[in-house]
C-alpha cells in the first residue's frame, strides 16, 4: 500500500501499525508527535493504529525558532 | 508575572532560532535569565537521523511551543495539538501569519484559532497587531495573555506605536501584555516595559547580535530598568525648561 509521510509517498508492505512505521523510519520516539489524516494520534495508540492505503501521516518535532 | 498559575521571576521570554551554534544559544539563554523559551514545530526529516533540538536546551527552562509558519487558523490549531501531544504542555504561542513580506499576523484567523484552542484547554498566548479592540476580543476568547507586536518580526525597529501600547495598558489594566517581535536593542525593550508591558519576547535581537550573551545580559537589565521606571511613574513631559535649583538667592 502507499501512504504519505510528511508529504513524501512511501510504499509499505502491510499490515503495518503506526508504531512499526516509526520504528522502520528509525525515528526517536521521544518528543515527536504524529498526525494521521489531520488528527493527532496519542502515543499510547500508535501500536493499535493500523495504516490504510492513501493515509496521510505527519510526524513533527521541535526546532529552534522565535517567530515564523 | 503569572501565566497559567505558574509564576515567572523573569520578564524576558526568548526564542531559540538563528543562533550561530548551540553553545552560543545556551550561553545567551543563561545570560538572559529567561525562564521560558519558545520553539517551533516542524516535520521530522526522514532522510537523515536527527537529534532532538530540545536536548540543547537547559532542562529547567519552560518550553513554549509556537505555531510559527502557519497561515491559517486550521494549520495553527493542528500545530498546537501536535505540540501538546509531544511536550505534554498546554502552553502555546499562537501565531497565524497573514503576509510573507511583513509577517504581520492575520488577526481574524488568530482569533478564530484562539477560540478553538481555549475550548480545548490550551493556555493561549496570541501574537497579534497592536490593536486594542483585537486585544479585548482575544481576552474575551479566554487567552491567558496577549502578545502585541512592537514592529515586524525580525525588523529590530523597536516600538513603532508607543501610543497603542500605552492605551492597551491603560484600558486593560488586568491583562498580561507581552510585547512580541520587533525589538532591536536594549533601549527598545526598556521602552516597551516603560509603556507598561508585563514582559517582552524576543529572538533576533539577541541571536543576531555580534555577542549574543552580552546582548542577552543587556536585555535582562533593560527589562528590569524599564519595569522599575514604569512602576516608579515617570515625570510629565514639558515643552519648556523647569529649573531644578531654587530661583532665589543667586549671587548678584
Amino acid at each position: 500500500m502507499q501512504v504519505y509521510v510528511n508529504g513524501e509517498s512511501r510504499e509499505l508492505s502491510g499490515p503495518i501499525s503506526l508504531a512499526e512505521l516509526i520504528t522502520q523510519l528509525d525515528l526517536p520516539a521521544a518528543r515527536i508527535a504524529v498526525e494521521l489524516n489531520r488528527t493527532v494520534v496519542r502515543r499510547g495508540d500508535w501500536s493499535k493504529t493500523m495504516l490504510q492505503d492513501d493515509d496521510r501521516i505527519e510526524i513533527v518535532h521541535f526546532v529552534g525558532g522565535g517567530s515564523v | 508575572m503569572i501565566i497559567a498559575n505558574r509564576e515567572f521571576t523573569s520578564r524576558l521570554i526568548i526564542g531559540t532560532g538563528k543562533y550561530r551554534s548551540y553553545d552560543e544559544m545556551r550561553s545567551a539563554h543563561a545570560a538572559s535569565g529567561a525562564e521560558m523559551v519558545t520553539v517551533a514545530v516542524r516535520r521530522v526529516p526522514l532522510d537523515r537521523s536527527s537529534e532532538s533540538f530540545l536536548d540543547h536546551l537547559d532542562p529547567s527552562l519552560q518550553i513554549l511551543p509556537n505555531t510559527a509558519g502557519c497561515y491559517s487558523a486550521e494549520d495553527a490549531i493542528r500545530t498546537a495539538r501536535l505540540a501538546r501531544e509531544a511536550l505534554q504542555t498546554d502552553l502555546v504561542k499562537l501565531e497565524v501569519i497573514g503576509d510573507q513580506t511583513t509577517l504581520f499576523p492575520d488577526n481574524e484567523q488568530t482569533l478564530e484559532a484562539a477560540r478553538v484552542l481555549v475550548k480545548e484547554g490550551f493556555v493561549v498566548l496570541p501574537y497579534f497587531n497592536d490593536d486594542l479592540i483585537m486585544a479585548k476580543k482575544l481576552l474575551d476568547a479566554g487567552c491567558a495573555a496577549i502578545m502585541p507586536l512592537a514592529a515586524p518580526i525580525g525588523s529590530g525597529l523597536g516600538v513603532q506605536n508607543p501610543a497603542n501600547l500605552r492605551i492597551m495598558r491603560e484600558q486593560l489594566p488586568d491583562a498580561t501584555i507581552i510585547v512580541d517581535a520587533g525589538v532591536g536593542t536594549a533601549s527598545d525593550a526598556a521602552v516597551a516595559m516603560e509603556l507598561g508591558a508585563d514582559a517582552v519576547l524576543m529572538n533576533t535581537a539577541i541571536a543576531e547580535a555580534q555577542d549574543p550573551a552580552k546582548m542577552a545580559t543587556a536585555m535582562k537589565l533593560a527589562i528590569q530598568a524599564g519595569r522599575l521606571a514604569y512602576l516608579a511613574g515617570r515625570m510629565p513631559k514639558r515643552l519648556y525648561a523647569s529649573a531644578s535649583s531654587p530661583l532665589t538667592g543667586v549671587i548678584k
